[in-house]
C-alpha cells in the first residue's frame, strides 16, 4: 500500500508521549489529503492540537463544543455543497465520550440525514482529557476515576457500548472498526470512507498511555494485543455486508492484554475469566 | 406588495429575500410555521438553500455555526425551550463571531409548561453576545431580519442577531405587510462576503481553538467593543434601510414622548396596545408617552435616557422576571441612568394585557408607593 509522504497534522502538538489519538489522525489525514475540512469535538485532540495561537492542523479545522460535532459537520457539509464545493471531504474526529455518550444524538442525526461526511471516533475508552473518567465505551473491569476498583468494586461493571453496530443500524453505506496498530487496514478503510457517497463511520481503537497505564513505548503493541486477543475486532460493513478484515492466526489469551495495563491490574481471576468468556462468545459468533 | 400575513410568514418572506445558503431548523410552537414556510420555499425552488431538518435545536444552532464557518449566510429560528437548549452554542456562535441571524418566537419557559407568550426566553440569553431586536408587528419582523443581516455581517460587528416576535400575538396573527421587491432587497443586502475567517482548503485556518488565560479575556473584550460599536452601525443601517424602503427605524421608537409627564417603556407587541391607550389619554389632554425599545442588545442607554430624561416618572413593563430582583429591562434602566421609575411584571405565559391594565400601570406610576417593589399586573390573588 502506498502511503503519502505529505503530513497534514504538524508535530509539536501537546499530546502525551505515546499518544494514540494523534497517530490515528495523522494516518487518516494522509489518506484524505489537502482538500479536506476537519471538525473536532471537545476533547484531548482539540486541546492538544490547537493551543491558541498555535495549531497542528494544516487543513481547515473547526471546533464548537463537546456534544455537537455531528451537527457542526452537517452544517459544514451542506454549506460546502451550497457553494458547489462537493469535492471537499468533511471529516469529524471525536473521542469515545463525544461519540458514545454526550454526542450520540447529534451523531445519530447526522448519520440518519445522510450527509456526505466521515466520522471517526478515536476510542481510548474513557474521558482522558479530564483525567480518566468512565464513558459508555469503557470496557468491563476497567478501573477509572469514576468507576474505581475498591473493596466492593472491581471497576466498570458494564460491557462496552457497541457504537459501530448502532451506527450500522442507521443503514449508512459504510461502517468500520479499526486500530491504530493496523495502519494499512485503517488507512484502506479511510480511503473507502472517502470514496463512499453518504455517511461513513469508523470506530478507531487507540491505546492511551496515560489512561490505561502502560509505558509510552508500548502504544502500538497494546493496540495489537487488543486485536490479537479478540478484545477488539477489525471489520467493515459495506452497504450492509459484514466482513472481518483481520483474523488473528491464533487468538492470544485475553490476560496478556489485561495484565499489561494498570487499569486492569486489580482484577481477580474470576473477573478475568468472565472477560475471557465474553470475548470467546463474541469471537465464536464472528468465527474468529 | 401589500399582503395580509402573520409575523411568522413575514419573517419567512424576509429570509427568502435575504437568500441564506443554509437553513438548519427544528420545529417548536409557536415558531413551527417559520420552519414550514421555509421548507416549502425550498421545495418549490423559491429559496435556493440547503434546508437541514435537524434532530434538536442544539443541532440547529450547531449546524448553523458550522455552515457559517464556511463563510455563507445562514438562518435558523426557534422559541422558548429550543432557545434554552441552544444556550451553550449561542455563546460559541457569538465568540466565534459568526453573523448568524435567528428568528425567535417569544414564548414562556417551563415549568409550568406553557406554549404562550412572554419574553423570558430571549431575555434569559442576554449575556450570550447576541444582538436582540424586538418587533412590534409583522412588518417589523420582516424589516428587522433584513437589517439584522446587514448589522451582523458588518466587519466591525460580526456578532449574531436574534429577531424576536411575540408568540401567537404576532406569530399567528395576520396583518397587512409590505413585502419589498427582490431588486430593492438585493440593493440593500448584497451577498455575504466573508473576510474574517472561514473554512477553505485553499486557506486553511483553525476556528474554535483552545485558549489559555493569556488570550481568552482579550477575545471577550473585543466582543464587547464590537457590541458597543454596533449602536452606530445599527443607526447607519437604519438610515440606509429608510433610503431604500421608506420605513424609518432606530434602536428605540419615541411615541409622543416629547412633552410627556409619564412615559411607559416596553418591548414587542404590547407597544401596540400602549399606543392605543396613549392616543386615548392624549385626546383627554393627559401627557403620556411610550418609549418602545427595539434593540435590547446592544443596550441603547443614551437613546433611552435622552427620550425619558424630561419625564416626571417612567414605568417599565417587563414580560420577564429575574427572580429576586424583578423585570430585567426595568433593572437595566435603573442601573444605567438616574430616572424615577416603577417596574411592572405582566403578560407572563400568555396572561392577557388589556388597555385597562395599562391604565392601572399609569395610575400606579403617577402615585408610587415603593419604587423598589415589583409590581405584578394581572395576578389573580390581587383581585
Amino acid at each position: 500500500m502506498e502511503i503519502p509522504e505529505e503530513e497534514f497534522l504538524a508535530p509539536g502538538h501537546r499530546g502525551c508521549a505515546g499518544c494514540g489519538a494523534t497517530i490515528g489522525v495523522r494516518l487518516a489525514l494522509k489518506m484524505l489529503g489537502k482538500n479536506t475540512v476537519a471538525v473536532s469535538a471537545t476533547g484531548c485532540l482539540e486541546v492538544i492540537t490547537t493551543p491558541y495561537p498555535e495549531t497542528s492542523w494544516k487543513i481547515p479545522w473547526i471546533h464548537v463544543a463537546f456534544e455537537n460535532a455531528g451537527a457542526v459537520a452537517s452544517g459544514v457539509e451542506r454549506a460546502l455543497k451550497s457553494q458547489g464545493k462537493d469535492d471537499v471531504t468533511v471529516v469529524t474526529f471525536a473521542g469515545d465520550g463525544g461519540t458514545a455518550d454526550i454526542g450520540l444524538q447529534s451523531l445519530s442525526g447526522a448519520m440518519e440525514r445522510g450527509h456526505n461526511l466521515i466520522y471517526i471516533c478515536y476510542d481510548n475508552e474513557a474521558y482522558m482529557n479530564t483525567g480518566v473518567q468512565r464513558s459508555g465505551a469503557t470496557p468491563y473491569g476497567a478501573s477509572t476515576t469514576t468507576s474505581p476498583h475498591g473493596k466492593e468494586s472491581f471497576g466498570e461493571d458494564k460491557p462496552k457500548k457497541n457504537i459501530p453496530m448502532i451506527m450500522a443500524a442507521h443503514g449508512v453505506p459504510y461502517v468500520a472498526t479499526a486500530s491504530i496498530s493496523y495502519p494499512e487496514d485503517f488507512m484502506k478503510k479511510v480511503k473507502k470512507a472517502k470514496e463512499v457517497e453518504g455517511p461513513a463511520y469508523i470506530h478507531l481503537h487507540q491505546p492511551c498511555t496515560t489512561g490505561w497505564g502502560f509505558d509510552p513505548s508500548q502504544t502500538i503493541e497494546l493496540g495489537r494485543l487488543a486485536v490479537e486477543t479478540g478484545s477488539w475486532i477489525l471489520y467493515e460493513i459495506e452497504d450492509g455486508e459484514f466482513n472481518i478484515t483481520y483474523r488473528p492466526m491464533q487468538r492470544k489469551p485475553v490476560n496478556t492484554y489485561l495484565e499489561s495495563q494498570k487499569r486492569f491490574k486489580h482484577l481477580k481471576d474470576e473477573e478475568k475469566q468472565k472477560i475471557q468468556e465474553y470475548v470467546d462468545q463474541v469471537c465464536a459468533e464472528l468465527k474468529i | 406588495m401589500l399582503k395580509v400575513i402573520s409575523a411568522n410568514k413575514a419573517l419567512a418572506e424576509a429570509v427568502k429575500l435575504a437568500k441564506p445558503k443554509v437553513v438548519p431548523v427544528y420545529p417548536i410552537t409557536p415558531q413551527t410555521t417559520i420552519s414550514e414556510y421555509l421548507a416549502s420555499f425550498v421545495a418549490d425552488g423559491e429559496l435556493k438553500a440547503e434546508y437541514i431538518m435537524v434532530e434538536s435545536e442544539h443541532s440547529a444552532i450547531s449546524a448553523a455555526l458550522g455552515a457559517s464557518g464556511t463563510g455563507v449566510r445562514v438562518f435558523t429560528a426557534t422559541s422558548s425551550q429550543g432557545l434554552a437548549l441552544m444556550h451553550e452554542i449561542l455563546f460559541a456562535a457569538a465568540g466565534l463571531r459568526a453573523p448568524i441571524v435567528m428568528g425567535n418566537a417569544n414564548r414562556a419557559l417551563s415549568a409550568p409548561l406553557s406554549i404562550w407568550n412572554d419574553q423570558q426566553d430571549s431575555i434569559s440569553q442576554r449575556d450570550s453576545g447576541w444582538m436582540q431586536f424586538f418587533a412590534e408587528n409583522a412588518q417589523e419582523a420582516l424589516d428587522f431580519i433584513l437589517q439584522a443581516y446587514r448589522i451582523s455581517e458588518d466587519q466591525d460587528v460580526l456578532l449574531p442577531s436574534m429577531v424576536c416576535v411575540d408568540g401567537f400575538i404576532l406569530t399567528h396573527t395576520v396583518e397587512p405587510v409590505d413585502i419589498p421587491s427582490q431588486e430593492d432587497v438585493d440593493k440593500f443586502l448584497p451577498p455575504y462576503q466573508p473576510t474574517h475567517s472561514y473554512l477553505d482548503p485553499e486557506h486553511p485556518m483553525s476556528i474554535g481553538t483552545f485558549t489559555d488565560p493569556d488570550y481568552y479575556m482579550d477575545a471577550r473584550y473585543d466582543m464587547e467593543v464590537a457590541m458597543e460599536g454596533a449602536v452606530d452601525v445599527i443607526k447607519k443601517v437604519n438610515k440606509e434601510f429608510e433610503e431604500v424602503f421608506g420605513r424609518k427605524y432606530d434602536l428605540v421608537e419615541k411615541y409622543k414622548c416629547e412633552d410627556a409627564e409619564i412615559i411607559l417603556v416596553a418591548m414587542g407587541s404590547i407597544c401596540g396596545t400602549i399606543k392605543a391607550v396613549v392616543d386615548d389619554l392624549r385626546d383627554k389632554g393627559e401627557k403620556i408617552g411610550l418609549l418602545k425599545v427595539i434593540a435590547f442588545r446592544p443596550f441603547p442607554r443614551e437613546d433611552i435616557y435622552n427620550a425619558v430624561k424630561n419625564a416626571e416618572r417612567i414605568a417599565v413593563l417587563d414580560k420577564n422576571i429575574s427572580m429576586g430582583i424583578g423585570g430585567v429591562l426595568f433593572n437595566e434602566i435603573k442601573a444605567k441612568m438616574d430616572v424615577d421609575a416603577s417596574g411592572f411584571i405582566l403578560g407572563l405565559g400568555g396572561r392577557d394585557v388589556s388597555p385597562e391594565d395599562i391604565l392601572k400601570i399609569i395610575e400606579k406610576t403617577r402615585n408610587p408607593t415603593d419604587t423598589h417593589k415589583i409590581n405584578w399586573i394581572g395576578i389573580k390573588e390581587e383581585e
